[in-house]
């Protein structure tokens, strides 16, 4: 595999336009598929997404952001297939942020590959099926009896080849066939989909290349750093700005006034936080300059907040009635007077921040009215539609490169530091590098919400579940939540127990929220997991034939049942799961007195079926070893990129547990926790030994960021209760008395 | 001020203030952009370099205080990823985002020049000052011990 690493930038920018003409296919369509639908269907815009080389070179563009969830590697592989070309051959760049020539173009709620899995087989197969018209034509033979074998076009009975860099100059004057009624590979035949491929931007990696967002480097480049209020939108009242203006290296000092709506809930995508902005010819000497500002501050709405009294107004709110019912049917109260047994629990889980590895950092230069950036963005079109908005600037004059990215988790989602970066470029007319400190980014994220989760459930005399009622007091006013605080209703074991209730209450908040990997099921899982794990506690059945009890169970009028729609949940597919994760794990010959014990827990979201079990031991001071995860999942017909797919899934494995340690809290406004110290994420030393097996369904591929990570939660939990008897209801570990060891 | 510094084999001068983090002279006055920012503190460990081949945390470590000293960061490690490591790294598919990798591997090239046979426990005491945010450890440990076997341990499976 050749690297396109050492091409300059602004080269690459130009290559792309040169790419429009004689060496490009420009000519696609491509679904217009939303995040929310994958694989349906829409009209194209033409787009390039193949280079050939009259040297034969294949220049395959990655569409999508790359912040380490392996899609710069395994979208070009899905072309590469159907091209039939040689992999080891293949080049692969990255495509700058042109949703119109390369259709959506996020990293985000796991959908690259449901979104692009047939499109970008098309898109192979038709450059394929033009290769192979473009050569039947020169030879005047007819197309039936040509092939193509790895980068050639073959006419077997004549034994005459053209190399494909031989082709693309005519290829490229043909009409590109119909992409719906191209020719697909039988998946018998392929030879790079479901085998594993090394990322091809490893070498970039392992040698230090600069190929990260904060890597980047324009001449004349200023370094910034911006100081924003403790509290979350607060206003900058007076600030030294001369003084520090003079410390060395600053070159400017600029205040932010800000671009904050008034809506009670903070907004998904602030335009721009105030506050004061440092700009020096290095950014450790904008750092530093920061020691000597002295701001006063305006806290603004946010600054009564605290986490104690968050958990005091939960525990009200839980004494009354949801003041919103998310999903209701059946007959609650009369179940639950005829039951056997009745359960009741209290969950809690906390804020959580992103903290990715690479800082929030953008580079941007603005020069003759256009705009210029280099961004880390998982949303690199609603980052321009953002900048443009809030800068009033035309989105045709701004382009937007997309930098490898280290870790994303949602964070990325929000383009408030491209919008600054942005600003600080038109204002001093110089490019400038924007670099988060680790302080900025862990009290200025757009965290996980908390929540608190009350639950209710009867068991009939046969031990089967009757009904279930969960009331979620999470943050916003009134019906509007906040980012990552919804739920839908459609959870298991809803639609599968015959009484069921949801409803939420609000808390006032004025924090900005986001997405983090799984958003919702991260903390539902966990809760409706191991509420599922007392229940069957209290049955006296295995937690595993607990959930096959209700998987079973005839579904609740009214419950949307279609087993051919991969959004439903599908019985099938997570008894599938469930059966090889306990066959792999020993599940049903577990012996609770040989000092480790395991527990169970399942989940479906984002398209994808994950069950684990974790084995884990407890000592006297209540310290956790998880020294075993068995992880087995169903994402659908085929793992494209096996290698890169069990390391994400281990991944997954990993930040759930160290979601379990973390919490992010407010004191006065200010939240407390400012560096990893503060909200610890797992180390090797702590990393269980975990095993991937994948179930092959007859379902399209779908994504691995997000359901691999839920089930580890409750599984953990589940296995802690079977080792301890403590039930673990309140996250982190340490709120309910316990720790990693 | 004036420093002289010995990366990779190679005299370099800057012009920064003594107390200047190592880390951000290798970033941006010698445009050394493979040693990577995380934390500031000495806590994450994505800014490993080594020094007299002993790593340090390049954040915590001011630049004029390892003048004249022998300074090893991820390009001087070997440029055409030539070091057993970097292809255990580059064959075992360890990274992710990637972001963290330079600093493990450069933690990893100590473990093994003091331990060249490190057992897991050895590799869990070295390498747990370095934050993996993906939570690429599993890989990070195979390839640790891929490089240490230097020879042929099991490609990539599929």
């Amino acid at each position: 595999m050749n690297i396109d690493i050492d091409l300059d930038r602004r080269s690459f920018l130009k290559m792309t336009a040169l790419a429009g003409g004689a060496f490009a296919l420009g000519l696609y369509k491509f679904p217009g598929a939303s995040a929310q639908e994958p694989g349906q269907l829409t009209d194209f815009a033409p787009v390039a997404f193949i280079r050939i080389d009259p040297g034969s070179v294949v220049t395959l563009m990655a569409k999508n952001p790359e912040l380490g969830q392996g899609v710069k590697t395994m979208l070009p592989m899905l072309i590469a297939e159907e091209l039939d070309v040689d992999w080891n051959e293949a080049r692969v760049e990255q495509a700058d942020a042109h949703p119109e020539l390369f259709g959506p173009q996020s990293a985000g709620g796991s959908t690259a590959t449901p979104i692009n899995w047939d499109p970008l087989r098309r898109v192979g197969a038709a450059y394929r099926q033009m290769l192979v018209t473009a050569a039947a034509q020169s030879w005047g033979v007819p197309e039936s009896e040509c092939s193509t074998n790895c980068g050639k076009v073959v006419h077997a009975s004549s034994g005459r080849i053209y190399p494909y860099g031989q082709l693309a100059a005519k290829a490229a004057t043909l009409t590109p066939p119909d992409l719906r009624s191209v020719h697909l590979k039988d998946p018998k035949d392929y030879r790079i989909i479901g085998h594993s491929h090394r990322g091809v931007d490893n070498r970039a990696i392992v040698t230090g290349k600069p190929i990260f967002g904060i890597d980047t480097e324009l001449p004349g480049m200023l370094h910034a750093v911006i100081q924003r209020c403790p509290v979350y939108g607060g206003k900058v009242k007076s600030a030294n700005i001369d003084e520090v203006g003079k410390l060395p290296g600053v070159r400017k000092v600029l205040l932010i006034e800000g671009a904050l709506s008034n809506d009670p809930v903070a907004p998904w995508e602030p335009g721009m936080e105030p506050g004061v902005a440092i700009l020096a010819d290095t950014w450790w000497q904008a750092q530093s300059a920061r020691k000597s500002l002295k701001i006063e501050w305006d806290d603004g709405r946010g600054a009564g907040q605290n986490s104690g009294d968050f958990d005091r107004r939960a525990a009200e709110l839980l004494k009354s009635p949801p003041a919103s019912t998310v999903r209701s049917y059946g007959d609650i109260d009369g179940a639950f007077k005829s039951s056997a047994k009745v359960l009741e629990a209290v969950y809690a889980y906390p804020f959580l921040a992103h903290g990715t590895l690479e800082p929030q950092d953008t580079t941007a230069v603005f020069s003759d009215g256009k705009l210029e950036i280099w961004t880390t963005s998982q949303t690199p079109a609603e980052g321009r539609a953002l900048v443009a908005s809030t800068m009033g600037i035309d989105p045709a004059n701004i382009t937007v490169h997309m930098c490898r990215a280290g870790g994303g988790f949602g964070r990325r989602l929000q383009n408030d530091y491209m919008v600054e970066a942005a600003w600080m470029a038109r204002q001093m007319g110089k490019p400038v590098k924007l670099v988060w400190s680790r302080e900025d980014d862990f009290t200025h994220d757009a965290y996980r919400p908390g929540g608190t989760i009350g639950l209710k459930a009867a068991l009939d005399t046969q031990n089967m579940l009757v009904a279930w009622t969960e009331h979620l007091i999470t943050f916003g006013e009134g019906k509007t939540l906040v980012q990552g605080g919804e739920i839908d209703g459609d959870q298991f074991p809803a639609g599968r127990v015959p009484n069921y209730s949801l409803g939420t209450s609000t808390i006032p908040l004025w924090l900005r929220c986001g997405a983090l990997r799984a958003p919702g099921d991260n903390a539902y899982a966990f809760v409706h997991q191991s509420f599922l794990d007392e229940l069957a506690a209290a049955a006296g059945r295995d937690p595993l034939d607990f959930q096959f009890d209700l998987l079973g169970a005839a579904p609740a009028p009214g419950a949307k049942v279609d087993p051919h729609n991969p959004e439903l949940l599908n019985p099938e597919r997570m008894k599938g799961v469930l059966s090889l994760v306990a066959e792999k794990s020993g599940w049903r010959a577990r012996k609770a007195s040989s000092g480790r014990s395991m527990g169970l827990g399942a989940h479906f979201c984002h398209l994808g079926y994950f069950a684990m079990v974790a084995e884990v031991s407890v000592d006297r001071q209540n310290h956790v070893t998880v020294h075993h995860v068995w992880a087995a999942g169903d994402i659908g017909s085929h793992i494209i990129n096996p290698a890169a797919a069990e390391n994400l899934c281990c991944g997954g494995v990993i930040e759930g547990l160290s979601h379990m340690q973390q919490e992010i809290t407010l004191t006065n406004g200010r939240v407390d926790q400012a560096n990893y110290h503060q909200h610890p994420m797992l180390r090797m030393r702590q990393v269980p030994a975990i095993e991937v097996f994948w179930r092959k369904s007859e379902f399209a591929p779908t994504g691995l960021g997000e359901p691999a990570l839920p089930p580890i939660l409750p599984a953990v939990g589940n296995a802690i209760f079977a080792a301890t008897g403590k039930r673990i209801r309140t996250l982190p570990l340490e709120r309910s008395g316990f720790s990693f060891a | 001020m004036l420093l002289k510094l010995n990366v990779n084999s190679e005299v370099r001068t800057v012009d920064a203030p003594p107390d200047t983090p190592l880390l951000w002279v290798l970033r941006d006055g010698l445009d050394l952009k493979g040693t990577k920012y995380g934390c500031g503190m000495g806590i994450c460990g994505a800014c490993t370099v080594l020094v007299e081949g002993k790593a340090v945390r390049s954040c915590m470590t001011h630049a004029g205080s390892v003048a004249g000293q022998a300074i090893t960061t991820i390009e001087g490690l070997s440029a055409n990823t030539a070091h057993p490591l970097q292809q255990a790294w580059d064959t075992l598919d360890v990274p992710q985002c990637g972001y963290c990798q330079p600093g493990q591997i450069m933690a990893a090239a100590t473990l093994l020049a003091r331990t060249p046979h490190p057992t897991d426990a050895d590799i869990d005491a070295a390498m747990s000052g370095n934050l993996c945010r993906c939570g690429t450890y599993p890989r990070i440990r195979q390839a640790i011990h891929h490089a240490a076997e230097a020879a042929h341990a099991p490609a990539l499976r599929d």
